[in-house]
């Protein structure tokens, strides 16, 4: 018998010839939600055509979109041909989707089958969500995340933070696509990606059942890159979809990859950051550094986030909702940053007034890149600012 | 067949037995108590010449303390928590209590932990005929399922005191538990294995029960001090090997929470806590020792420190994380009721700015005051909470009693009291229509902290005023409600309880009956 995590159910069906629908409920808020339980049970049966089964359920405190993804997995272990879905309700849609150029300072991953740190995500206010398919979900569990994954895109309210799913590399990953762009996320991350030729024919299975289900708006892409060989690809990778929002560095398999340890310090994986980053900002698209693997070390975590900050980088992975504060500190321009880009900003209108072709701050000669650079540190200062320099 | 129940309905609206273990009952009636008159309690007059000139109270065993004490059926027996888990004396006492052929005890712990399983064989064989004190875990379970002889009273740390200050518990036979002892009788919990830190919870046992039984495994030469406990006040000394096991006594190391949403309530306790005013210098907080407590004391730390505020005391338990305060001085005291880790009971032993307090000083409600109403900030927990912030920290929604009270009613009264807790267990809502057991009514309550915002209690228009235009994630109580609700998949259904069959009954700081707990119909 497999242990039922806290927040989480088990639900075993067994399909009969005949005797109806028999529910059988172990549940450690049985005389609170008991009812609640089996009315879901049943009306889950009914929605995927089950009339004669015997479903036990062991509950530890199941929410109902999980309670109804467990469900509907094992009803569909059993007989893989039901095509019916049993949905749970569904939140009022935020008007997030398509936008490219939004703040991905921090993306947080959450285990794809592992309910109990999905409700309160977006409360710790990461500016993504990513709900993991992948590395995450042991290979004979990649069916029950899927359902997770699906009905929490439905039900859970992740506040303002993007909606993410990482798919599974080759054909699992369009399956995963099929099941997730219906519910509307706003990126698809796509791990491991080498070449142009895989996210072009992700953008395509996107697209396919973006048009099935008369979805609007825009599914995003991000790939990783993990390998020797992705970063070579990286501005073809970069370039091969305007769904294309950004590219991020996985730097554990990347040093495996390149056979070699990963450290803090980083030399080995600098080449490859940089070159991560030079050819997505020579697309126009984000750059998003690895995670930091090691949760209780936040000092790290704010060396590691400043630097990838003064590399280039527009935001870090997050492993924990605890690491997010920190990665957000981090990515806050500082004073001094502000009050120059204040100042170009304000000579930079004032030469549009005056109807001069050049911008100048005292003796210097201002471009338009600085001044388009300027923009961005005003807008991230709306998130805050830090006092301190960062050394 | 028992006589009925008869229930009047107190002043919180609220049904509670008209007698319980056939005492009379005052219901509850406000929130700042009854007006007491007559006076307290009194011991008979004892006289030195009694007892051994040599100071020498030693006797062979437990069994003969108990002889000595008079020990005989229906008389009520105290024991006390200090020793939390890791006691084994009490499980001792009660099977010397059975040898002796004693029945029908009323015990009357400071209050009980889950190595207290053990005394269940005692209840159903009907030596102990019912507990006066907290039914934790298994205990409460037991009593839950209507299986005790008697009905449990639930009282606050103050409201032990009180109750034995006053004569409504009058204690027949105290049984101390002692790390230090001599054998004239003087104790303290600072040194030897079984050390805890301080004895308060025994104090009025001391001093109000007609007989007083000192247990240590630690004797040494009078005298012992600091003396926690008078040795005048002490019949009998006895002598065991061990008092219990140390590591359940205290614990090696204080683990702080890692559960992310406790820390983000932590982290908004601690911005409310600075928001509002409280954190200026020279001010005083109290915090348990919960996860969610501890990782708060760290938050307002890191905040004391960004500012440069220092508090004038703070409150215990103490644990690690108290003491590093006091270590960086970014307090002047620890004023600690009880040691929770290795490191509070060191800096109890060896640090005179770490003081032991007991019921008496922080909690008495029928005293020349107390300091629970001093003290700026108590950061408390609660298994539920009502829309008009009444709280209950006893019982489940199911139904089952499953806590005692601790100390939480009397630090209702602290000038600012937030409830630190999630919004929902799993899939249980933890703010609900109608509190299941009402032990803290709202009037006391400030402000109710969780992980989806913070709702500040309008009767706190100080408070409200103080926040309003600050970032904190200021809501309604009905909105968090509402929005837990939704995720919890609509409002759980009523616990199936037997409305004519109280199994405990709850008292308020002043002895009035509060709210009645019923026996919990199991399927």
């Amino acid at each position: 018998m497999e242990e039922t995590a806290r927040s989480d159910c088990t639900v075993t069906c067994s399909f009969k010839e005949r005797g109806g629908l028999i529910v059988d409920i172990q549940s450690k808020v049985g005389s609170l939600y008991g009812n609640a339980i089996k009315d879901q049970v049943e009306e889950g049966c009914r929605a995927l055509g089950v009339t004669d089964a015997v479903i036990h359920i062991v509950d530890q405190g199941a929410l109902p979109f999980v309670l109804a993804a467990r469900l509907e997995a094992a009803v569909k272990r059993g007989r893989p041909k039901i095509s019916a879905e049993f949905l749970p309700g569904k939140q009022p849609a935020r008007q997030t989707r398509g936008v490219k150029d939004r703040p991905r300072r921090s993306r947080l991953y959450l285990p794809g089958n592992e309910p109990k740190f999905m409700a309160n995500a977006g409360l710790h206010r990461p500016d993504m969500v990513i709900l993991d398919l992948e590395d995450s979900v042991a290979p004979s569990e990649k069916d029950k995340a899927r359902f997770l994954v699906r009905n929490a895109l439905r039900s859970v309210d992740f506040f303002d933070a993007e909606r993410c799913v990482r798919i599974n590399q080759g054909a699992l990953g369009v399956e995963d696509l099929a099941m997730v762009v219906p519910q509307f996320p706003d990126v698809i991350l796509v791990p491991k990606c080498e070449d142009a030729d895989t996210v072009r024919s992700i953008a395509d299975a996107i697209q396919k059942v973006e048009h099935e289900h008369h979805l609007s708006g825009e599914t995003l892409i991000l790939p990783i890159i993990e390998s020797a060989l992705g970063v070579v690809n990286a501005y073809a990778i970069a370039s091969s979809s305007h769904r294309v929002c950004a590219l991020a560095i996985g730097l554990e398999d990347y040093t495996a990859d390149i056979g070699v340890e990963r450290t803090e310090e980083g030399r080995e994986s600098f080449y490859a950051r940089m070159s991560v980053m030079t050819n997505a900002k020579a697309v126009g698209v984000q750059a998003l550094d690895s995670v930091w693997s090691d949760v209780e070390d936040l000092d790290g975590l704010r060396r590691s986030t400043l630097e990838a900050k003064a590399l280039g980088f527009d935001g870090k992975g997050c492993i924990h909702p605890r690491q997010i504060a920190v990665v957000h500190d981090a990515f806050k321009p500082t004073t001094a940053e502000v009050e120059k880009a204040s100042q170009i900003v304000a000579a930079a209108e004032a030469a549009r007034k005056s109807g001069l072709g050049v911008v100048s701050l005292g003796s210097k000669m201002i471009d338009a890149p600085v001044i388009l650079r300027a923009h961005r540190i005003l807008r991230m200062a709306t998130f805050g600012v830090r006092e301190e320099d960062p050394n | 067949m028992k006589q009925p129940v008869t229930f009047v309905k107190n002043a919180a609206g609220r049904l509670v037995p008209r007698s319980v273990n056939g005492a009379r009952q005052m219901p509850f009636a406000t929130v700042r108590g009854i007006s007491p008159s007559g006076t307290t309690a009194g011991t008979p007059i004892r006289s030195s010449r009694d007892y051994p000139s040599d100071g020498n109270k030693v006797v062979k065993s437990l069994k003969d303390a108990l002889r000595r004490s008079g020990i005989r059926d229906g008389m009520t027996i105290s024991t006390h928590h200090h020793l939390r888990n890791g006691d084994t004396l009490t499980a001792s006492l009660f099977r010397v209590v059975k040898e002796l052929g004693v029945k029908g005890i009323r015990w009357f712990p400071s209050a009980s932990f889950p190595c207290h399983e053990e005394l269940i064989p005692y209840l159903e064989s009907g030596v102990i005929h019912h507990i006066e004190g907290s039914m934790n875990g298994a205990l409460g379970r037991f009593a839950s399922g209507g299986n005790m002889s008697g009905v449990g009273v639930l009282r606050s740390h103050g409201t032990r005191y009180q109750s034995v200050q006053d004569g409504e518990v009058h204690i027949d036979i105290a049984v101390i538990a002692a790390p230090s002892a001599d054998a004239f009788g003087n104790a303290n919990g600072v040194w030897g294995n079984s050390a805890c830190g301080p004895l308060g919870f025994a104090l009025a046992d001391s001093e109000y029960a007609d007989r007083v039984i000192v247990v240590t495994d630690n004797l040494v030469p009078f005298p012992c001090v600091p003396w926690a406990i008078q040795g005048n006040n002490v019949d009998t000394v006895v002598v065991v090997p061990s008092l219990g096991d140390a590591s359940k006594i205290v614990s090696g190391t204080t683990v702080v929470t890692k559960s992310p949403d406790r820390q983000l309530i932590a982290d908004h306790v601690a911005h409310f806590a600075e928001t509002a005013g409280i954190m200026k210098p020279g001010f005083s907080f109290q915090a348990g020792a919960g996860g969610t407590s501890l990782a708060f004391v760290l938050k307002l730390k890191e905040r004391m420190k960004s500012k440069g505020v220092k508090a004038r005391f703070v409150r215990g338990g103490s644990t690690k994380v108290l003491v590093d305060l006091l270590d960086e001085g970014l307090t002047d005291y620890i004023l600690d009721g009880q040691a929770f880790d290795q490191t509070g009971v060191r800096s109890m032993r060896d640090d005179p700015r770490h003081i032991a307090t007991s019921p008496f000083t922080s909690y008495n409600y029928h005293g020349k005051g107390n300091f629970a109403s001093i003290v700026d900030l108590v950061v408390l927990g609660a298994t539920e909470v009502d829309c008009n912030f009444n709280a209950n920290v006893v019982t489940h929604s199911d139904g089952l009693l499953l806590h005692g009270i601790g100390g939480w009613q009397d630090c209702l009264f602290a000038k600012c009291t937030i409830l630190a807790i999630p919004s929902f267990r799993d899939r249980i809502p933890v703010i609900v229509d109608r509190v299941t057991t009402l032990c803290g009514p709202g009037s006391l309550i400030d402000a109710v902290v969780t992980e989806r915002g913070i709702a500040v209690n309008p009767l706190r228009e100080d408070l409200v005023k103080a926040v309003r235009r600050s970032r904190l994630p200021l809501r309604s109580m009905e909105e968090i409600q509402r929005e837990v609700l939704a995720i919890c998949g609509g409002r759980p259904a009523k616990p199936v309880v037997d409305p004519k069959h109280p199994i405990a009954v709850v008292k308020w700081v002043d002895g009035t009956l509060l709210d009645t707990v019923y026996r919990v119909e199991t399927r």
